[in-house]
C-alpha cells in the first residue's frame, strides 16, 4: 500500500491550546485508517486538518507539513474548494439538505458545473449504488431526503460525498447517532468503499475500529501514542497506555 | 484518570483461580497414576478414573466463563490473550488428565501380573513431567516466561528417557514373545508420559503468548 497522506512534525494550536503535538504519520491509500482515543485527544482535530475544516475556527494556527499525494495542503497554492472536493467528509449527525434525495446527490456535481440531466442521473444512480442505498430509494428519488430513516440519511450523506468523485472520505463519528443495524450497514459499506477510496475515520467505538479498519492510530493529549495494524493494536499493543485505553481501564 | 472494570476483573481472577485449581488436580492425577503403576495399585487406578469427571467439569466451567466474557465484555489485548490462553491451557490439562486415566487403565490390565522389568526409568519420567506440570502452572500464576522456557527445556530429558525405555522394551520383546503384551502396555505408558511433557510444554507456550503476544514453538 502506498502512502497517500503524510503528516510531518504537525502542530496545531487553538489560540493558546496545543491540540496536536508533533504528529508524524503516514496513511496508506485505499485502506481504512481509524483514529481512536479519549475525548480531547486530538483525533477529530487531525481528521479536520485533512480537508482544512479547522480553517473555519478562529485562532487556529498550524505548523509543520501535511501532504496529500505529495502536495502540502496548507501551502498557498492549494485551493480549499478543490481540496474539499477530493477529500469528502461525513459527520456525526446525518445532515441531508432539505431537498429531494436526487437534489442532495446532484448538489455537488451541479456546484461544479455539471448541468446535463443524463450525466446527473448517472451520477445520482452510481453514487446511491456505491452507498448501498439505491435499491431502497430508487422509486422515490423526488421525495424529501428528510423523510428517510437516520441510517438511510447517513448513507445518503455518504452518497453525496461520493458524487463529486473524491479520493479520500473522512468519517467523523459517522455512526454514533445510528442504531446497531444502520451502524452495521455503514460498516459493511466502508468495507466495500475502501477498494476505491482512502477512508479515515474517527470513532469512539473502539470495537468499530477493530472491526472495520486496517490501521489504527491511538491518540492521547494531542500526541500519537501508537500506530499499527489494527489486528496488532487490539491483540498485542506495544504501549501500556494503549493497552489501558483499549481494555477500558483508563479513560 | 484510572478506571477499573470491577466485574470483568473479578471474572478474570476467577478464570485464573480455576485454571490453577485444575492444574493442581491434574498434577495430582499424574502423580497418582505413576504411583498406581509402580505399586500396581488397582484401587488407586480406579480412583484416578473416577476423579476425571471433576477435571472435565472444571474444563467446562473455564470454557463457559471464557465464552461469557468474550460475548459480554469484548476483551482486547492482554485480556483477550488471557482468555485464549485459558482455553488452550484448560484443553491441555484435560488431555493430561485423560492420559492419567490411560495409565490407570493400563494398571488395571497388568495388575495381577509381575512386572517384566524394573520401571524406575518410567517413574523417573513421571517425576519429571510432574515437576514440569507444577512449573507450567507456576509460570502461569506468576506470568513467568523464564520459568516457562526452563520447564520446556526439561522436556528433552523426558524425550530421551522415552527413547531409552522403548528401546529396552523392544529388546525384552525380542528376547521372549511372552513379554510382548506387557512390554506393549509399558511402552504405551511411556508414550503417555511423554505426551504429558508435550502438554506441559504447550502450557508454557500459552503462558508466553499471554505475556508477550508471541507464539513460540517450544516443542521444536
Amino acid at each position: 500500500m502506498s502512502t497517500l497522506i503524510e503528516a510531518k512534525n504537525l502542530n496545531l494550536f487553538y489560540s493558546d491550546f496545543q491540540a496536536l503535538k508533533n504528529v508524524n504519520l503516514t496513511i496508506p491509500e485505499k485502506a481504512v485508517t481509524a483514529f481512536i482515543g479519549p475525548s480531547g485527544c486530538g483525533k477529530s482535530t487531525l481528521l479536520r486538518t485533512l480537508n482544512r475544516m479547522n480553517d473555519m475556527i478562529i485562532g487556529t494556527r498550524i505548523e509543520g507539513e501535511l501532504t496529500i499525494s505529495g502536495t502540502n495542503i496548507y501551502s498557498n497554492e492549494v485551493d480549499v474548494e478543490t481540496l474539499r472536493k477530493k477529500v469528502g467528509m461525513v459527520f456525526q449527525q446525518p445532515n441531508p439538505f432539505p431537498k429531494s434525495i436526487y437534489d442532495n446527490i446532484a448538489y455537488g456535481p451541479r456546484l461544479h458545473g455539471i448541468k446535463n440531466k443524463k450525466v446527473l442521473d448517472e451520477i445520482v444512480e452510481t453514487s446511491l449504488k456505491a452507498a448501498a442505498l439505491w435499491d431502497e430509494v430508487k422509486d422515490h428519488l423526488k421525495r424529501s431526503a428528510l423523510s428517510i430513516s437516520g441510517g438511510q440519511q447517513q448513507r445518503l450523506c455518504i452518497a453525496r460525498a461520493l458524487a463529486v468523485n473524491p479520493d479520500i472520505l473522512l468519517m467523523d463519528e459517522a455512526t454514533s447517532a445510528l442504531d446497531p443495524i444502520s451502524t452495521l450497514k455503514i460498516e459493511e459499506l466502508v468495507q466495500e468503499l475502501k477498494d476505491k477510496y482512502t477512508i479515515v475515520m474517527v470513532t469512539h467505538n473502539m470495537h468499530q475500529a477493530a472491526r472495520v479498519s486496517n490501521q489504527t492510530v491511538f491518540f492521547l493529549n494531542g500526541e500519537v501514542v501508537e500506530y499499527s495494524e489494527t489486528e496488532k493494536l487490539f491483540s498485542n499493543p506495544d504501549d501500556k497506555r494503549t493497552e489501558d485505553y483499549i481494555s477500558g481501564r483508563f479513560g | 484518570m484510572m478506571m477499573v472494570r470491577k466485574e470483568f476483573d473479578q471474572n478474570l481472577d476467577q478464570l485464573n483461580e480455576w485454571l490453577v485449581e485444575m492444574g493442581e488436580m491434574v498434577e495430582k492425577a499424574i502423580k497418582e497414576s505413576i504411583e498406581a503403576l509402580s505399586q500396581l495399585d488397582a484401587e488407586k487406578a480406579r480412583q484416578i478414573i473416577a476423579y476425571d469427571l471433576k477435571v472435565n467439569d472444571m474444563e467446562e466451567r473455564i470454557i463457559e466463563l471464557g465464552i461469557k466474557l468474550i460475548a459480554t465484555q469484548q476483551p482486547v489485548a492482554k485480556d483477550l490473550r488471557r482468555i485464549i490462553a485459558a482455553f488452550h491451557i484448560a484443553n491441555d490439562l484435560e488431555r493430561m488428565a485423560d492420559l492419567a486415566i490411560d495409565i490407570a487403565e493400563t494398571v488395571l490390565i497388568i495388575e495381577d501380573k509381575a512386572l517384566i522389568k524394573p520401571i524406575d526409568d518410567i517413574t523417573q519420567m513421571g517425576e519429571i513431567v510432574g515437576d514440569m506440570t507444577y512449573e507450567a502452572i507456576q509460570s502461569f500464576v506468576h506470568e513467568n516466561v523464564d520459568l516457562a522456557y526452563k520447564m520446556a527445556k526439561d522436556d528433552d530429558q523426558v524425550d530421551e528417557l522415552y527413547g531409552k525405555v522403548v528401546r529396552e522394551l523392544v529388546v525384552l520383546m525380542e528376547e521372549n514373545l511372552k513379554n510382548i503384551p506387557q512390554a506393549q502396555q509399558l511402552s504405551f505408558v511411556a508414550r503417555y508420559i511423554e505426551r504429558f511433557g508435550d502438554h506441559a510444554t504447550n502450557i508454557g507456550e500459552s503462558v508466553i503468548y499471554l505475556v508477550t503476544g508471541k507464539k513460540p514453538d517450544l516443542n521444536a
